[in-house]
């Protein structure tokens, strides 16, 4: 019986990607290793192996064509002595590659019937992508963005890396350095283009040594250099956190103001997919805790552009956790010449009576769409997106709370001692008396991240957690 | 056993034979006026320690003073200084003002970084002083990162980054010279050899005791030099000055050298003799035998020697004094320079 190969995933967090070109054609004989096509994602170029033997039936997915689902049917193939015409056998298990044999495509996402010649560019994100642009819409401008400002549509990877294009051209003493920032392009492509424009003075790649090169990064910022330092995910930044807090944190206070360290720590925080407890963690809470830096952890890609570009001019060491899966997401970005947030301030994202939802990075996906699902029981949520962790914009959830009554903040990071947990004591202690329920934390589970797709689903938040969360404070069950 | 292997140098001139720079009757004063200043500084810390007056840790660099007044004398005005805890001798070397170091040790307000640093942590932007680090090894890499400023300025500025045979077993170490031999950055490793990590002798913590040696894996090139004798490290300190000058890359001077009170003031020392100490002090002690030489050369006499020591003795008792009644940092100095 026939069979369909499938589109590969071609990394833990892919979901769609370019079929750029077919290796094989309709006719050909394979076997298992042969290339069949190459596929493009906004990270990379990769080559897909066949895995079984046979006979390509029919090419489903034309070459060159963009933002193809992961596990989508692309190809038939048939077995001995079949023509194209045999019926296809579902459920056929999705290809591995050889890629990054990160095991099976993520199968929530499904074979999805959309049409292949979808082009990527449109699409906010695959999941809900449609609802939570509704929801965004209601979003007020930002006060720095003039009106009749022009939008470019973009993803938050291309936003990290114009912010730091637009600073290092802008500061000469700005470079970057990290693993793989250079010739590679950035292990998630956020430095895309950095070298070919600025040269290997500037965008440096390093051995694989956090704490060697954190330590030399902030060396250099003693000395008056604006190093931003990528580590290829803040997993690996344990390794460096001595230099990280120890020197970078402190030696201000320690020098009596005398010296200072303006540099930016960055890269992905926070679980991506499947890649198990010593990649998955969220590190917001530890570094909020520390005074002497500042922690920021956008979610849109405005706020990623105008805060990063703020982290590099700042004089202070700045810690800017990314988010791996938020990076392909798509949103609006003022087109303008400078565009600069100030560090420190929330934004209320969507205006509402009934419950203060608090979140910051992916999270604030999800809070997105919980008040989708939310307005549809007639639970009004006002969305609060922290977009800076330290200094801690409380003002802002202390004022929504007041109107609310009601609070529930969400996290991926682990309960204790959390984001949430501080968002909760402030506002116990600031707005006591208009609480008409008890502040709710939704958080990851309070264990290592487990590999298994159902436990690592159930050790993450859902939307479904912050509804039934929601619906608890508004005492409607 | 560490008293003999302090003795012994196993590689002189591994740099090559370059002529030292002459050490003329100005310089060779120099040396002992300096080396005299941080004698006296730390014996006056000791005692305002045992008064109460310092707290915390605080680590003396007496008997090791040859090292970073031989090493001091050879930097531009550019060059940068970086050290760990064993930092005071580095300071006063540095051309700090003893008052405002002392002040730091006593927690006052006249203190480098205002009583909110202590001994361990004290900066000088003015003098190229990086701190006074308190955590065993992290300098390393800092100081790495100075010479990569200066090669990514290319202003030929040098950064001198001292640490010690402890130190030299922290893995960041071996990252930072893979770093600096790979770009080719200006600095030299400084490692001070006084023999012991805390309790611990260099032969019961280190499979390779040889420091000069601590680089061949990187390609980087080392010298060992007699750390009691002033002027073989300043003769070993210019040529690896220049070779960083030169844009060859980093560079390792081990210096053999020894401490001669314990590692911190609570430190009973009960890992080595007193004879082991007797000894060095006896016979290899750098200030004494500067002092010889400057009689023996006619530079000086044995009463110019004490006019010397009279007048370092009234700097000091003025540091300790000003330590002593420089007020209290105001409580809002709790709050102030966490951030910019």
């Amino acid at each position: 019986m026939a069979s369909e190969i499938l589109m590969p995933a071609l990394s833990p967090t892919m979901e769609e990607g370019k079929l750029a070109k077919w290796l094989v054609k309709e006719g050909d004989e394979v076997r298992s290793g042969d290339i069949l096509a190459e596929i493009e994602t906004d990270k990379a170029t990769m080559e897909f192996e066949a895995v079984d033997e046979g006979r390509i039936g029919k090419i489903l997915v034309p070459e060159g064509t963009e933002g193809v689902k992961v596990n989508q049917p692309i190809a038939t193939l048939l077995a001995d002595g079949e023509d194209a015409s045999a019926a296809v056998a579902h459920k056929t298990p999705p290809s591995p590659t050889r890629a990054e044999s990160q095991g099976p495509a993520r199968t929530e996402e499904g074979a999805s019937a959309t049409p292949p010649s979808r082009p990527a560019a449109s699409d906010a994100r695959s999941r809900g992508g449609k609802e939570k642009e509704s929801v965004v819409a209601e979003v007020s401008a930002e006060p720095e963005v003039p009106e009749g400002t022009e939008f470019v549509t973009m993803t938050v990877r291309e936003a990290l890396r114009d912010a730091m294009a637009e600073e290092m051209r802008r500061d000469p003493d700005v470079f970057l350095m990290g693993e793989e920032v250079a010739q590679y392009q950035g292990a998630y492509k956020v430095s895309q283009g950095l070298l070919e424009e600025f040269g290997e003075r500037r965008v440096i790649d390093t051995p694989i040594t956090e704490h060697g090169f954190t330590g030399l990064g902030v060396g250099a910022g003693f000395a008056g250099l604006k190093p931003v330092v990528e580590f290829m995910t803040f997993n690996f930044a344990m390794q460096a956190i001595d230099q990280i807090i120890n020197s970078a944190a402190k030696t201000r206070y320690m020098s009596g103001g005398q010296m200072h360290c303006p540099i930016v720590f960055r890269g992905p925080n926070g679980p991506a997919s499947r890649v198990g407890a010593q990649h998955s963690q969220d590190y917001s809470s530890w570094y909020a805790h520390v005074p002497g830096v500042k922690v920021i952890a956008p979610y849109f890609a405005a706020d990623a552009k105008g805060l990063l570009k703020a982290a590099i001019r700042d004089p202070n060491p700045v810690i800017f956790l990314e988010n791996e899966i938020v990076y392909g997401r798509t949103f609006p970005v003022p087109k303008l010449d400078d565009f600069v947030l100030p560090i420190g301030k929330a934004r209320v994202v969507k205006q509402g009576r009934d419950v203060t939802l608090v979140a910051h990075s992916i999270c604030v996906g999800q809070i997105l769409e919980a008040a989708e699902a939310l307005a549809k029981e007639g639970i009004d949520a006002e969305l609060i997106d922290l977009r800076t962790l330290r200094p801690l914009d409380t003002a802002t959830v202390i004022e929504s709370v007041k109107k609310t009554n009601r609070l529930v903040t969400v996290e991926q990071g682990w309960p204790i001692c959390s984001i949430g947990s501080e968002v909760a004591a402030q506002v116990v202690a600031e707005a006591f008396d208009y609480l008409d329920a008890p502040p709710t934390k939704v958080t990851g589970k309070d264990v290592p991240m487990p590999y298994a797709a159902n436990l690592e689903k159930l050790a993450l938040p859902t939307v479904e957690d912050i509804v039934a969360a929601v619906k608890a404070v508004c005492y409607r069950s | 056993m560490a008293d003999a292997a302090a003795g012994q140098i196993t590689n002189p001139g591994a740099l090559g034979a370059a002529a030292p720079p002459a050490v003329d009757a100005a310089l060779s004063l120099k040396f002992y006026k300096d080396m005299l200043l941080i004698r006296r500084f730390e014996e006056k810390a000791g005692q305002l320690y045992g008064m109460g007056l310092i707290g915390g840790f605080c680590h003396l660099y007496i008997g090791q003073e040859a090292v970073v007044v031989g090493m001091q004398a050879l930097v531009g005005p550019k060059d940068q200084l970086i050290t760990a805890y064993r930092d005071h001798g580095h300071m006063l070397a540095s051309g700090m003002d003893p008052r405002g170091v002392m002040a730091e040790l006593t927690g006052r307000s006249g203190g480098y970084s205002r009583g909110k640093g202590g001994s361990m942590h004290m900066f000088s932007r003015e003098k190229n002083f990086y701190g006074g680090h308190g955590i065993v090894g992290a300098q390393v890499p800092i100081g790495t990162g100075l010479a990569f400023a200066n090669r990514y300025r290319g202003d030929g500025a040098v950064s001198l980054t001292y640490f010690g045979d402890g130190a030299a077993n922290q893995g960041q170490v071996y990252e930072s010279f893979n770093m600096a031999e790979l770009w080719k950055l200006p600095v030299v490793y400084i490692i001070e050899n006084n023999q012991y990590a805390m309790g611990t002798a260099v032969s019961r913590a280190s499979a390779e005791t040889e420091f000069h040696r601590r680089g061949v894996s990187f390609n980087i090139p080392g010298e060992q030099a007699d750390g009691m004798d002033v002027e073989a490290v300043y003769a070993a300190g210019h040529k690896a000055i220049e070779w960083c000058r030169a844009g060859k890359g980093p560079i390792i001077l081990e210096m053999k050298t020894y401490r001669y009170r314990g590692h911190s003031m609570s430190d009973p020392a009960k890992y080595r003799s007193r004879e082991e100490v007797q000894e060095v002090r006896e016979k290899r002690d750098p200030i004494d035998h500067l002092g010889h030489k400057l009689i023996d050369r006619g530079t000086a006499t044995a009463d110019d020697l004490k006019a010397i020591d009279k007048e370092i003795r009234q700097v000091v008792n003025n540091a300790a004094e000003f330590a002593s009644e420089s007020p209290e940092p105001a409580p809002e100095e709790l709050y102030t320079d966490v951030y910019a």
